[in-house]
């Protein structure tokens, strides 16, 4: 009975105007132009400063093939990986990116996102897993991904509950199907 | 002479640390006439401050100054710089803790003998005994307000306690109830009772559960006999030529290095803390550093065998609400060495938010089968199990000469490797877990690896032979006369049961003890 909550713009690097659209659909990424990148239906969009676009709508499929959650639409992630974007975090992202787009190629494909089934990239993660770069970008998401309160309700979870007086008048024991 | 005390009055208590055993030792002594100092590494929160938000509150309350680990144990891999979540902060853990309230069963006070030898593990048995220590349990509940003690109710079951009663009772588990709680089921001692809040573990808001921030520590200033000195870190006990203890250096909020003189010296800092504070004193009198001549000071580290066992369901559970620590189930507590370990363990409900169960459910684990966990969160209850560890003499605190705090001082490491009876007893204890969900339908079960150590013990522990530990049965060093141990450090055994009623009535005790021996002219 997850809520379906309307994601807020918690500007966390992007603001409301790079935030174009609440849809929750997902969809691969693609680049629409210097440092602009979009989802195939426009459900968001980022703009990049530093990193090239097409790094980063690699970056963030890599983040939805390693937490996938399929009720969660893209711009959580986008949010959770935006603050590599940046002149210190930039280097390292583009030569994580590279080499897995080069792991990606050692399999046959044109890149990262020129596979077509998750498998296919989780395979490719897997190859990866212990480098530096994977556990950088999966240790990031952990707190960039799951401590973003808009994300919440997505999960059900309420937050606090002391601003409404707890759960002793709200439900703390209404559980009714045992 | 009244609070604040003078750096150069010797007639004072300094103790180090004002969690669940500093902070009442405070208290207890300020209420006799005890003149005490008590030095706090942390600021001061009350529940106004409290945030109910896990990241944020961890941030405003965890002890993160830097740590090392080593040993075979998952924390030191998943958590490498983080062995301990605990609190730095007035008050200390007693703001974070779940509130469970547990006396010792009779035979954990002599596990040495009840067990009989265990390879590799250096067994002790306590100086002291359960009829020793019921009084002072007692008191100790009384001050905490613990339910189902004295004529205090317990606390009403929330979703995660029933899913969890019903489970127990469908496997045929008789003794489960919602627990020994310092948390108050009605209004008590000028605190309200339990609004079912959730966030036990950042600090009740509503102050309906125990802590010595906001009950002993201002009790005790308010009879102006002790004084907290917020943000000062203790750094060397001193002493004189004649192995006495004469003070304690420490740097202040502003950093400056101050030195408080003493009459007696209380450490209480928990089992890292005190040992390397102890460690760090060492002198050309004390090379190996102060109460140490037995080498014991750092050893035989606990942390109690833990781990936990979520489980998710087809319909909602939504195990966040209300108390996070909501019941207990105690029928595998006993000594039942047929099960393939000595020693027991409890079994009590947790419960996590989205944010923390993202971190601990399964750390470094991603891809489907971790998300797909996450997605059933709302269909999820939880629970923790802590049972007895064995001590060994091996897994031990010691001082990481590589690396140094933000005073200059080097830190501890933390090695621990668990013992063969750790890890059955660990493994006992998911399989029961899991059945217990099983009982009332899972649809999967996880089996959870210990978060960082919350039930810090032993490495100062309590012996009879000046030979095989720290202090002795008043929590006072073997070697110094005037110097105490007075938190869970002292810990001879872990015993299954969370450890914090322990460490409360073993500071009452002590308490009587220090101001008996003042008025005896013997400290």
């Amino acid at each position: 009975m997850t809520q379906q909550a309307e994601p807020r713009d918690r500007s966390r690097g992007l603001s409301r105007r790079q935030l174009l659209s609440r849809s929750t659909a997902a969809g691969a990424a693609f680049v629409i132009g210097p440092g602009f990148i979009a989802a195939k239906d426009a459900a968001w969009a980022a703009e990049t400063s530093v990193l090239k676009p097409a790094t980063f709508a690699t970056l963030v499929q890599m983040a939805r093939d390693i937490y996938p959650h399929d009720h969660v639409g893209d711009e959580f992630y986008v949010i959770a990986v935006k603050g590599y974007d940046t002149e210190g975090a930039a280097p390292g992202i583009e030569a994580g990116i590279a080499s897995l787009d080069a792991a990606a190629q050692g399999k046959g494909f044109a890149s990262y996102l020129d596979t077509g089934w998750e498998r296919d990239r989780v395979d490719i993660l897997r190859g990866i897993e212990d480098s530096l770069f994977f556990q950088q970008i999966r240790g990031g998401l952990v707190t960039g991904l799951y401590n973003q309160k808009a994300v919440w309700p997505y999960f059900g979870y309420e937050g606090e509950s002391y601003s409404q007086g707890g759960y002793i008048d709200r439900g703390f024991d209404d559980i009714n199907w045992l | 002479m009244a609070a604040p005390f003078d750096l150069s009055d010797d007639s004072v208590v300094v103790i180090i640390g004002t969690g669940a055993g500093g902070g009442v030792l405070a208290n207890e002594l300020a209420q006799k006439g005890v003149s005490v100092v008590a030095l706090e590494a942390g600021g001061r929160y009350l529940p106004e401050d409290y945030v109910n938000d896990e990241w944020e509150s961890f941030g405003q309350l965890a002890w993160v100054d830097p740590r090392t680990t080593s040993g075979d144990w998952r924390v030191a891999k998943d958590f490498s710089g983080l062995p301990a979540w605990i609190v730095k902060a007035v008050g200390g853990t007693t703001t974070h803790w779940a509130g469970a309230s547990l006396r010792f069963q009779e035979h954990e006070w002599k596990a040495a003998t009840t067990y009989g030898p265990v390879q590799g593990a250096s067994l002790l048995d306590w100086p002291i005994d359960g009829a020793e220590m019921a009084p002072w349990y007692e008191k100790a509940e009384t001050k905490l307000g613990v339910t189902r003690t004295g004529d205090r109710a317990g606390l009403p079951g929330n979703n995660n306690y029933k899913v969890f009663e019903a489970g127990a009772k469908a496997l045929g588990y008789t003794e489960v109830h919602t627990g020994r709680m310092a948390i108050n089921s009605a209004d008590y001692d000028g605190r309200v009772a339990c609004q079912q809040t959730g966030f036990c573990f950042q600090g009740c808001k509503w102050g309906a559960k125990w802590s010595a921030a906001y009950t002993d520590i201002p009790r005790g200033e308010a009879t102006g006999n002790l004084e907290v000195r917020e943000k000062a870190h203790a750094a060397r006990i001193l002493h004189d030529d004649t192995g006495k203890v004469t003070g304690v250096e420490y740097f202040d909020g502003d950093g400056n290095l101050q030195m408080q003189a003493a009459r007696v010296v209380c450490v209480a800092g928990n089992s890292f803390e005190s040992p390397r504070l102890l460690l760090n004193s060492a002198s050309s009198m004390f090379p190996d550093g102060l109460a140490n001549s037995s080498g014991q000071v750092g050893r035989n580290y606990m942390r109690h065998m833990t781990g936990s066992v979520y489980a998710t369901f087809e319909k909602p559970v939504r195990m966040w609400r209300g108390t996070t620590m909501a019941g207990i189930i105690s029928d595998e507590a006993k000594h039942d060495p047929s099960r393939g370990f000595v020693g027991g363990y409890e079994m009590e409900t947790l419960a996590l938010g989205i944010p923390f169960m993202a971190a601990f459910l399964d750390p470094g684990g991603w891809g489907r089968e971790f998300t797909t966990a996450l997605d059933s969160y709302e269909n999820m209850a939880g629970m923790w199990l802590v049972g007895e560890d064995m001590p060994q003499e091996t897994n031990r605190v010691t001082l990481n000469h590589e690396v140094k705090d933000q005073w200059g001082l080097p830190v501890v490491n933390v090695h621990f490797d668990d013992h063969p009876n750790d890890v059955a007893m660990r493994n006992h204890a998911y399989r029961q877990g899991a059945a217990v969900y099983d009982a009332v339908g899972a649809t999967r079960t996880f089996p959870t690896p210990p978060y960082p150590s919350t039930h810090n013990l032993g490495t100062n522990r309590m012996s009879e032979n000046p030979r095989d530990g720290v202090v002795n049965r008043w929590g006072r060093t073997h070697d110094v006369a005037n110097l105490y141990v007075s938190d869970g450090s002292q810990f001879t055994t872990g015993a299954a049961e969370n450890p914090t009623l322990t460490i409360v009535a073993l500071a009452i005790r002590q308490a009587d003890h220090i101001a008996s021996e003042m008025s005896a002219g013997n400290l």
